[in-house]
């Protein structure tokens, strides 16, 4: 059974039955799933909960659908990471990683939200699911979409690199490219979903679509022995996860499963496609369109549709946010690969780049609790940091080739740790 | 002759139902006046009580969004394809 009560307006309050609806027909403003939270609070508990299964689905009385779903079976409940080794060289005791690199089936957030999207398409009877996107969304639709048994059609711009395509493909997705830019593709995703009444994940699914998010937030509260971590720092695209992680950590104070609701929520952006933080350190509820320049292609959104909605959750948590260059980004890749074994994308690098400066301007202090969002998998986006590695060593097959290159290798290193 | 301009799914029920209808006008307030003109109700769904865009409205110009050119005052001709499109969420 399902805690639903009614889509609701976010911005005048119009209320509107489960339907699939995304836009108010008043104001265009985002409709968003109203639950029963005495019912909820009643029917749930910690104990009841960490008997489930380790999936997203442990929290289903907190998602908008109507019965048990068999789609993402291993989506969600991703690990949450004491990072002490990260943590000692940032002078963080409690430095947490949430590690949505290897979220399955494929490694990254988006998983979350289009298990909740397609269970949803499923149950509203649609046969045909559909996106517009370039990387992390296209294989979530498509995989998700096998799994229930849904047609699939993927729209990417033109020139998207050929792993895109493949990516999607391979789950019998159709992939259409379109000859425009990204922005093109979702002006006619926006036009095909209203023509052809095909549910698109994250366009006329969206009230659901986004309340998947919750989940990652559901996860830090209850991984952390069910409290909230005082500082969480979570990437920006289109602005969809760190309102909804800050609607998961209100739920759950609501429901009764956490006693304290404070904490600060940050968010993170790549220098070149900054709008929100632009505004955030503006001071403005504006948000201007950019157009996008950054290795950070995950999260290269100039006109970031739920930016405001952003804006309000960090400033009522009394949080900040930053913005991280592409060098910074990189930088950060690498420092998060090197000392805890996890290869994040760029919007990871970004995410960990920002917290260190939230750090250096003393927002964060050094025995807070500290978690970091990573929300998808480095091994998707090799060319971003490709020509930023140490290049391999060429050797013969022949053991004096060896010991010469080590002993370079060696000496290298004591230069270098000299140096420092 | 005129612009065409497309019309999302939320605004058809002030065009009877027609997703592409005609309108007139120099610059898109001026098409938007028209389009009230011709649909009341039209106006208050595109502009917010300040005369400005609707946050989550988007408004494309030829493909351009008017936010990247001159906004409402963006000059519009003869010929011209004006698209409404509610602002859409999620990531790519």
């Amino acid at each position: 059974m399902s805690y639903v009560k009614f889509l609701k307006c976010r911005e005048c309050g119009q209320e509107y039955p489960i339907e699939p609806l995304h836009v108010c027909e008043t104001c265009f403003g985002p409709l968003e799933v109203v639950y029963d939270y005495a019912k909820i609070r009643a029917a749930i508990s910690r104990s009841i909960i960490e008997k489930r299964p380790h999936n997203l689905w442990r929290y289903r009385e907190l998602l908008p659908v109507e019965a048990d779903s068999d789609v993402g079976p291993n989506s969600g409940f991703t690990p949450l990471l004491h990072v002490k080794r990260l943590g000692a060289e940032l002078g963080l005791k409690n430095l947490y990683i949430k590690d949505d690199t290897v979220n399955h089936p494929t490694l990254s957030y988006k998983d979350r939200v289009v298990s909740v999207s397609i269970t949803k398409a499923r149950e509203f009877g649609f046969t045909t699911v559909s996106c517009a996107s370039t990387g992390n969304l296209a294989t979530a639709v498509a995989a998700h979409a096998a799994r229930a048994g849904l047609q699939c059609y993927i729209f990417m711009p033109e020139g998207v690199e050929s792993g895109k395509i493949v990516g999607s493909t391979i789950y019998g997705a159709r992939v259409i490219t379109i000859r425009g830019n990204y922005d093109d593709v979702n002006r006619l995703c926006s036009e095909i979903a209203d023509k052809y009444g095909w549910a698109f994940v994250n366009i006329n699914l969206r009230p659901y679509y986004t309340e998947g998010a919750k989940t990652f937030g559901f996860e830090v509260a209850e991984q952390l022995g069910w409290r909230l971590p005082d500082h969480i720092v979570v990437p920006t695209a289109g602005g969809t996860i760190l309102p909804k992680i800050a609607k998961a950590f209100k739920e759950f104070k609501e429901v009764g499963l956490i006693k304290s609701g404070e904490f600060k929520i940050h968010s993170a952006q790549a220098a070149g496609s900054a709008p929100v933080i632009h505004a955030l350190h503006k001071g403005t509820d504006l948000i201007t369109p950019v157009k996008p320049d950054t290795i950070a292609k995950s999260i290269a959104i100039g006109n970031p549709a739920d930016g405001y909605y952003v804006l309000k959750a960090v400033r009522e948590s009394g949080g900040w946010g930053d913005v991280a260059t592409d060098p910074e980004i990189i930088d950060a890749i690498k420092l998060l690969a090197r000392t805890e074994g996890i290869f994040a994308e760029p919007a990871g690098g970004t995410t960990l780049a920002v917290t260190l400066k939230l750090l250096k301007q003393g927002r964060i202090k050094p025995d807070e609790t500290v978690v970091v969002s990573i929300t998808g998998n480095g091994y998707k986006t090799l060319e971003a940091v490709a020509s930023a590695i140490e290049q391999p060593s060429i050797i013969d097959a022949r053991l004096k080739d060896f010991d010469a290159l080590f002993e370079t290798l060696t000496n290298r290193k004591q230069a270098a740790a000299g140096a420092a | 002759m005129g612009v065409r301009v497309r019309v999302p799914t939320p605004l058809r029920r002030f065009t009877a139902g027609v997703d592409e209808v005609p309108a007139d006008g120099a610059s898109i307030k001026a098409v938007i006046e028209d389009l009230e003109r011709r649909h009341p109700g039209m106006r208050e769904r595109l502009l917010d009580e300040k005369g400005d865009i609707r946050r989550f409205v988007n408004i494309y110009l030829n493909g351009d969004d008017v936010r990247f050119l001159d906004a409402l005052n963006s000059k519009v001709k003869d010929g011209d394809d004006i698209s409404i499109v509610p602002a859409i969420a999620g990531g790519r």
